[in-house]
């Protein structure tokens, strides 16, 4: 299963595909995706018969994302955020101020055959988080996109409703935003 | 079911459910646009009880965080209390004692029972049968009390710690756990001819409320429900963790998709909770229940992980970003119900109300699990 998915990824052309340690990470495979390719991969993953456990954000702010690093990168280097901080600022040299990044990430899983997990991710400015919906392929993703945009102020373009799902009907914050102060 | 098509830009009216009824169980909303008794959209309102516990999450330490978890789905705690200590001992590569494994399940699926009985008391409540409840809750009494002795609290567990638990049973909980599944052999039979007999129960449930396989998937709904439309998955087999794997039991399925379906389910599931619970009590092994090794100060290498379980009513899911500090960066609970629940705007498209109503009791929501 995972080497045919793998074959199907790499033909979509993804930022990233990592093939992960299950027993440490609790999943099998983790894609990184530009935003006008997630609809893509959730057809994929959809015409393959997974199915969509959740989707969550992650704000990244003054931070680089370090979710799909790979674990030997973290290991080796003892001296974890001077590391960072050194390949932020050679990041920023190269491309003037790299800005601040959300993510979102969406858990895919099956219910049938070998089991496997797949994540797909993708990183977003911040100053300009929109990324397009995947509730028309998979609908069980409009509330976790509704409830994402609640927390972080993503905007799921075409989404048929976003209007605070767990948040008051008037809230105009984001909470899970790092810059938000209660 | 009536053809909604035709009565198009005819009469229908706006009525709200809740949030205060008591056949939501809960703070639950929902708004329904009715043509007469049929339902042509319902809208479920959520966030009567949202509390942002993953913003908690982010501002308190790993272990910290432990009682919040106790705090979501108050019927079936100790499976998110499982959940959490799951994924951090996952990322930490903490060990635990093979005496606390059992005592975890043991304690879970007593919990899971407990969750069960009280679903069955509400959901027979709600389509208007008052005495099961009174039956269901004499049962479920006694689990919380045997949790009680061990775990200290009733509802809101703390029990698991990371690479354990806080507390070694005693002999009194072994011997009260045997005996209470004894008089609960003895009472299923009752509660199947009081209830899983009777005509205007089967009346109700079916035929009523199909949810198709194919529906369950494109919405995430697992659990019970999913296990209810004929698609063989529960994390505890599919996925193994703990001591499950050297346990034997098995998973009910029902094909029919209906109210029924996912009725028998859960009452078949108790009985395989009791198999689990006798099996585990005879395997436990001696030993301490808590590892040697578990650093004080947990700082998990930064990444994400993720870990599911199986709760009471669903695959509860956490997803944790750790940056290599002592507090979570991000905490994702993804919540079983929360998934269950959105296929009810599709699902109950054209119902009768009352019907819907019985799918809605046949879904088990916990709505503080639902808003978190």
């Amino acid at each position: 299963m995972l080497s045919e998915l793998i074959k199907e990824f790499a033909a979509l052309e993804p930022l990233a595909i990592i093939e992960t340690d299950y027993n440490v990470k609790g999943y099998h495979l983790d894609v990184e995706v530009g935003p006008e390719q997630v609809v893509t991969a959730a057809e994929l993953l959809d015409r393959l018969g997974f199915f969509l456990e959740a989707i969550s954000g992650v704000d990244w702010l003054g931070k680089t994302p370090v979710g799909n690093q790979p674990e030997t990168v973290t290991a080796d280097e003892p001296a974890e955020e001077g590391g960072e901080e050194s390949e932020a600022g050679a990041e920023a040299e190269s491309k003037e101020a790299p800005g601040d990044k959300f993510e979102v990430v969406y858990d895919y899983n099956r219910t049938d055959g070998e089991l496997c997990r797949v994540v797909v991710r993708c990183r977003l400015d911040r100053d300009e988080p929109e990324i397009p919906t995947i509730s028309g392929i998979i609908p069980g993703a409009d509330w976790h996109e509704r409830e994402t945009h609640d927390f972080f102020g993503i905007v799921f373009t075409g989404h048929p409703d976003l209007s605070p799902l767990l948040l008051p009907e008037d809230a105009d914050f984001h909470p899970l935003r790092k810059d938000f102060k209660a | 079911m009536i053809d909604l098509a035709r009565s198009t830009n005819q009469e229908t009216f706006v009525m709200n459910l809740g949030p205060q009824h008591p056949a939501t169980h809960g703070v639950l909303r929902v708004k329904l646009t009715m043509d007469g008794e049929y339902i042509v959209n319902a809208e479920p309102v959520l966030g009567y009880v949202h509390r942002m516990h993953e913003k908690m999450g982010e501002n308190r330490t790993w272990a910290q965080f432990m009682p919040n978890t106790g705090r979501l789905d108050y019927l079936g705690a100790l499976s998110y209390n499982h959940g959490y200590v799951k994924v951090v001992e996952q990322a930490m590569g903490i060990e635990v004692p093979e005496r606390a494994e059992y005592l975890r399940v043991i304690t879970v699926e007593l919990n899971r029972i407990a969750s069960h009985l009280l679903w069955f008391g509400a959901f027979v409540l709600d389509l208007g049968g008052f005495t099961p409840l009174l039956y269901a809750f004499d049962d479920r009494e006694h689990i919380l009390d045997l949790l009680e002795s061990v775990t200290g609290s009733r509802l809101t567990f703390c029990y698991f710690r990371f690479g354990g638990l806080y507390n070694d049973i005693d002999d009194n909980f072994v011997t009260g756990t045997r005996a209470f599944i004894k008089r609960l052999r003895k009472r299923l039979p009752d509660y199947h001819n009081l209830v899983t007999k009777n005509i205007i129960l089967i009346k109700r449930l079916k035929g009523v409320g199909v949810l198709p396989a194919e529906m369950c998937r494109k919405y995430g709904a697992t659990g019970p429900v999913l296990r209810g439309s004929g698609v063989q998955y529960d994390v505890r087999k599919n996925e193994p963790y703990s001591v499950y794997p050297e346990l034997d039991f098995d998973v009910p399925v029902y094909a029919e998709g209906d109210s029924m379906a996912r009725y028998m389910v859960r009452m078949d599931e108790i009985e395989q909770c009791m198999r689990i619970v006798e099996q585990a009590l005879d395997k436990l092994p001696e030993g301490p229940v808590m590892a040697e090794k578990v650093p004080k100060i947990l700082k998990p290498a930064p990444g994400d992980y993720y870990g599911a379980v199986e709760a009471a009513r669903g695959s509860f899911g956490v997803r944790i970003v750790s940056d290599g500090t002592n507090t979570p960066y991000r905490l994702k609970l993804r919540s079983p119900t929360f998934s269950n629940l959105s296929l009810y705007g599709e699902a109950s498209r054209g119902m009768l109300l009352a019907d819907a109503l019985a799918l809605m009791g046949s879904l088990d929501l916990v709505i503080p699990e639902i808003d978190r």
